[in-house]
Formats: structure tokens, C-alpha cells, sequence
């Protein structure tokens, strides 16, 4: 018993796994409150293509601030949120389809960011921990911008929850209700890239993804309204954090993938054992037919 | 009772106006024309159907007139003034468009109807809850309250909607083939709720493919091909030279000995076009 204990208390000696333990925690739960609107409303691809397009944002700040992180922060705010708007701003302007509008700028945003880190190549190694996350390199001041936008990001999904079901479920019946669904979908989109920003030095932007659609589409296999869809996923994702964080400690694998690894195990075992008819409407997303 | 910001951007409507009025409204999405010079007006309290074949512009022509959609040329007025400005129309979806994975259970959906008039950074109260609870027993859904909509048969679904546009307070109700792909006792718990809704004053415009059902149950019938061919009762607007004008040769009608309309659709009845 005291060996176990000393087993789970043991990382926490150094003050880098407590800061990393609370991020990966964090992180996981607000990516699966804001993730259950990626899974509802089939924006997974949206949302990989805005942490892939943060990379230039991040290699341009790295450059011009020679090296110091305190300021990437903001630089990978200022580019997902244009990336938010830009992807929208192009699906509506040339009459594309959405996802090729997506492609064209997730694609061209990622080649610049590894032009950019190419032609500074002595800051690969650092730049790398932004692709796959660096959460034991947390600091105080990472916890607290973390703390704080998540923190905003929850309090306005509280806030605005019953409207953004409305134009998640029904656009129509938001057009009708003269709600500004418009501005509600931005506001969403911008609430998915602060996500993505504070999540970027747990997870990094290419596993991002796992972390917003993982947890959420466990709980949709459990359970039948969304709140307690978004419920489950939060514990999902808070777990899995933890549980990433100490084999990462213990089997000296790279965090953010050991993260990743737990989200997609518990997914598994519960696609094994989930009933049957949810698993038919899992399936069945986007297939838009009412049987 | 005080609660912020609610729907102040609603329109009063003038009451000595049709509450639905439309002036040559056209539609056109670059060179081919959904909707072409339609005019009609429609009081407070009657049931329109609107039939025609597939593509005729019934779809457009309800989100014109829901303010989803605004005519390339013509007005629109909904009791008085411009659609925007209204909550009170409901749109209820075809069955296909809806995602019925999402997991919300049937209260949560009628429930949506409300959320306007809740209004802004404010939960359901107790009278809004009470309204939904009523909405439902309206339609006869009481019992699958809680149940999540996948689980639903066709004419549940339907009525789900239809609850969920009285929970919205809806005045004008625009159903987009409601009918399709339901069997008949489903047709008639439709009608049946329709029959309710009459008494309460809630104007209904309804989408349908079924010519004779269509005269059956309604005294107005709109016949629409992108123009308005046919406005008036089913025997004046069902005729055979308006018909082979709506639907070209598609359509056989004939009318039995007693009068009923015998129609078999070769086009559109089951949705498909040859």
C-alpha cells in the first residue's frame, strides 16, 4: 500500500511534474468541454488545420524574439485566430467547399512554418517540442495564461451554451430565433484556437487533435445529452492526463504522445463494451439519414 | 417577471394586414430561377398546402418567407413589415436535413423553441420548462420526453418539431414535406395535431407531394412549379390543364364518380424523378 502511494507521490518531489501534472489536467478538461462542439458540429478538421497553422506564427515569434518563450504565447494567439477567421473568410469568398478552403490554408500555413524553421535550423530542437509537447517545460507563468483563457474559454460556454447548441444542432432554427448565428460561430471558432494555443505546450500541434476529439467521442458512447457528454469527456480527459504524465514518468516516453496514448486506449475499450445502438449512431454521424 | 435582453427585436404585427403577404417575389441563384413573380397573401389561422413536383421551389420558398433566404427581387412582409425582424415563423426541417445522432433528447430539442424568448446569459425558469411540458402533451409526446431522438419514428419526429415550434410561440408554421415516408396512421396523428393547432389560430403553410391528400385535408392549396400556377380551392386549382402546366406529362388525375380526386403522381410520389 505505502508502495503504491510512494509510487503515485514519488514524481511530484520535483516541482516540474507537479506544474505539467495541473497543465495536463487542465488542458484536458477544456479540450473536451470545447472538443464536444468539434465532434457535434464535424469540425475535426478545422481543428487540426488551425493547431497546424499556428506552426509559422510560432517559428515567426521565436525568430524575432530570439529565443525567449515568454512571448510565443501570444504570437500563436495572433496567428490561430487569424487562421480562424481566414479559413472562414475564404470557404465564404471563393465558393469553395469548407474543407478544401481548410486544406488550402492548413497546408500553406504548415509548409511556411517548416520554411521558417528551416532557415533557422540551430532552433529545430526547440521549435520540435511545439510539434509534440514539451509539458514538463510548464512554467509558473504557462500555468497561469493556461489557467486564465481556459478559465474564459469554460466561462463562456457556460455562458453561451444554449445558443451554441442551437446552431450546432439546427442553423435554421438559430436563423429563425434572429440569434446572430454568425457571430456565435466565430466566437466558437476563436474559442477552439485558444484552446489549441493553451494546449499547444502540453500535447503540440500534431497531436493536437487526439485532445479535442478523443475524450468527446468516448463520452458520446456513453452517455445521451450533452452536458453530460461534455461531463465524461472532461473526466476522460483530466485522466488521461495524469495517467499520460506518470508512464511518461515512469517509462520515459514522450508526454504528449503518452497522453494521446491513454485518450485512445480508453476509446477503445469503450467502443469494446459501449451498447449497441450508440454505437450505430456513432457510426452513422454525418450519414445525416434519419433511418 | 425580469429578464435581460429579450426579444425586443421582435416585430409588433399590424393586425388590419394579411399576416403573410408576398409581391412578386423572384429567386434566382446565378442564371436558373428557384422562384419566379410569385404573389399571394395569406390570413391569420388557414392552412395552406403547397404542392408541386420536386424542385418546384417549396423549400425556397419557405425560407424566403422565414427570412433565412432574401428574394433577388420582390417583398416579402410578415405582419406588415420585412421577415427579419420575426420570430414568430417557424421553419421545421425535412427529416433528412436533421443530424437525429445528436444526443439531445426530445424535451431538449422542443426546448430550443425557447431559447430566444429566454433570453440572453439566462437558464430555462420554471415557466419555460412548463411550456415545453405542455408543447409535448400538445403533440402527444409526453411519455418519449426524455427519450433521444434517434430513437423516434417518423411521425414522432414530426411532432417533436411542431411541439417545438409552439414552444417557440410560433405564429406561422412553415412544415417542409412533414408527410414524406410516413405511414398512414403517422399521416393521421399529423393531421390530427394540425387539427389542434387550427382552433389555437396558428397558420400553417405544409410542403406535399400527395395531390389527393392534399385535397382531403385542405381548403386552400397552393400549386407552385418557380411560378404560383395554381391559388385557391383544391377542385379550382387541381384541374388538368393546370396540372399538365405544374407537372407536365408526369401526372395522371382523374376524378372518380363521386368526385375524389384519383391522382397517381409517376413523378414525384416517392421522391424520385425518372
Amino acid at each position: 500500500m505505502t508502495d503504491l502511494l510512494h509510487m503515485f507521490m514519488q514524481p511530484f518531489q520535483y516541482p516540474f511534474m507537479v506544474r505539467g501534472l495541473l497543465a495536463a489536467v487542465m488542458v484536458g478538461v477544456i479540450c473536451a468541454v470545447i472538443g464536444t462542439f468539434v465532434v457535434l458540429r464535424g469540425l475535426a478538421f478545422f481543428g487540426d488545420a488551425l493547431a497546424h497553422s499556428i506552426l509559422p506564427g510560432l517559428a515567426v515569434g521565436y525568430l524575432v524574439a530570439g529565443g525567449a518563450r515568454g512571448v510565443l504565447f501570444w504570437w500563436a494567439l495572433g496567428t490561430a485566430v487569424a487562421a480562424a477567421f481566414g479559413i472562414g473568410a475564404v470557404s465564404r469568398r471563393a465558393r469553395l467547399k469548407e474543407d478544401t478552403a481548410i486544406g488550402i490554408i492548413f497546408a500553406g500555413m504548415f509548409a511556411l512554418g517548416i520554411a521558417l524553421i528551416s532557415s533557422a535550423r540551430s532552433y529545430a530542437v526547440d521549435l520540435a517540442h511545439f510539434l509534440f509537447g514539451d509539458v514538463l517545460g510548464v512554467g509558473n507563468g504557462d500555468l497561469l495564461l493556461t489557467a486564465v483563457f481556459g478559465g474564459a474559454v469554460l466561462f463562456l460556454t457556460a455562458l453561451f451554451y444554449k445558443e451554441f447548441i442551437v446552431i450546432s444542432f439546427d442553423m435554421t432554427l438559430a436563423q429563425t430565433l434572429r440569434l446572430p448565428s454568425r457571430a456565435l460561430h466565430y466566437l466558437l471558432l476563436v474559442m477552439i484556437a485558444v484552446t489549441i494555443v493553451i494546449s499547444l505546450q502540453t500535447v503540440g500541434v500534431a497531436l493536437m487533435l487526439a485532445m479535442l476529439v478523443t475524450p468527446p467521442a468516448t463520452a458520446y458512447l456513453l452517455v445521451r445529452r450533452v452536458p453530460a457528454m461534455m461531463a465524461v469527456a472532461a473526466i476522460i480527459g483530466a485522466f488521461s492526463g495524469a495517467a499520460g504524465l506518470y508512464l511518461s514518468y515512469y517509462f520515459g516516453v514522450s508526454s504528449g504522445a503518452a497522453i494521446v496514448l491513454v485518450c485512445t486506449g480508453i476509446f477503445l475499450v469503450v467502443l469494446l463494451v459501449a451498447p449497441r445502438n450508440r454505437l450505430a449512431g456513432f457510426f452513422g454521424r454525418g450519414n445525416r439519414s434519419a433511418g | 417577471m425580469k429578464r435581460g435582453w429579450r426579444i425586443s427585436a421582435a416585430e409588433k404585427h399590424d393586425e388590419n394586414v394579411p399576416l403573410l403577404w408576398m409581391d412578386r417575389v423572384s429567386v434566382r441563384y446565378g442564371d436558373t430561377a428557384a422562384l419566379e413573380d410569385v404573389s399571394f397573401s395569406v390570413e391569420k389561422g388557414e392552412q395552406v398546402a403547397v404542392v408541386g413536383p420536386n424542385g418546384a421551389g417549396k423549400s425556397t420558398l419557405f425560407k424566403i418567407i422565414a427570412g433565412v433566404l432574401d428574394p433577388s427581387e420582390g417583398v416579402v412582409k410578415i405582419g406588415g413589415s420585412g421577415p427579419r425582424g420575426h420570430v414568430c415563423v417557424a421553419y421545421l426541417p425535412q427529416r433528412n436535413d436533421v443530424d437525429w445522432t445528436f444526443p439531445v433528447t426530445v424535451e431538449d430539442v422542443v426546448a430550443m423553441g425557447r431559447v430566444r424568448r429566454i433570453g440572453w446569459f439566462h437558464r430555462a425558469a420554471a415557466r419555460d420548462r412548463r411550456i415545453v411540458a405542455d408543447c409535448l402533451a400538445t403533440v402527444g409526446l409526453s411519455d418519449l420526453a426524455t427519450r433521444q431522438i434517434g430513437m423516434l419514428s417518423g411521425g414522432q419526429q414530426q411532432r417533436m418539431f411542431i411541439a417545438r415550434a409552439l414552444a417557440q410561440e410560433a405564429e406561422l408554421m412553415l412544415m417542409d414535406e412533414p408527410l414524406s415516408g410516413l405511414d398512414l396512421p403517422s399521416q393521421e396523428e399529423i393531421f390530427g395535431v394540425l387539427e389542434k393547432l387550427k382552433t389555437r389560430g396558428v397558420t400553417i403553410m405544409i410542403a406535399m407531394h400527395d395531390l389527393s391528400l392534399a385535397e382531403r385535408n385542405f381548403r386552400r392549396v397552393f400549386l407552385l412549379n418557380r411560378r404560383l400556377v395554381g391559388d385557391g380551392a383544391p377542385r379550382e386549382v387541381f384541374v388538368p390543364e393546370r396540372l399538365m402546366e405544374a407537372y407536365g406529362g408526369h401526372l395522371r388525375m382523374v376524378r372518380d364518380e363521386s368526385g375524389a380526386l384519383v391522382v397517381s403522381d409517376t413523378c414525384c410520389g416517392g421522391g424520385i424523378t425518372p
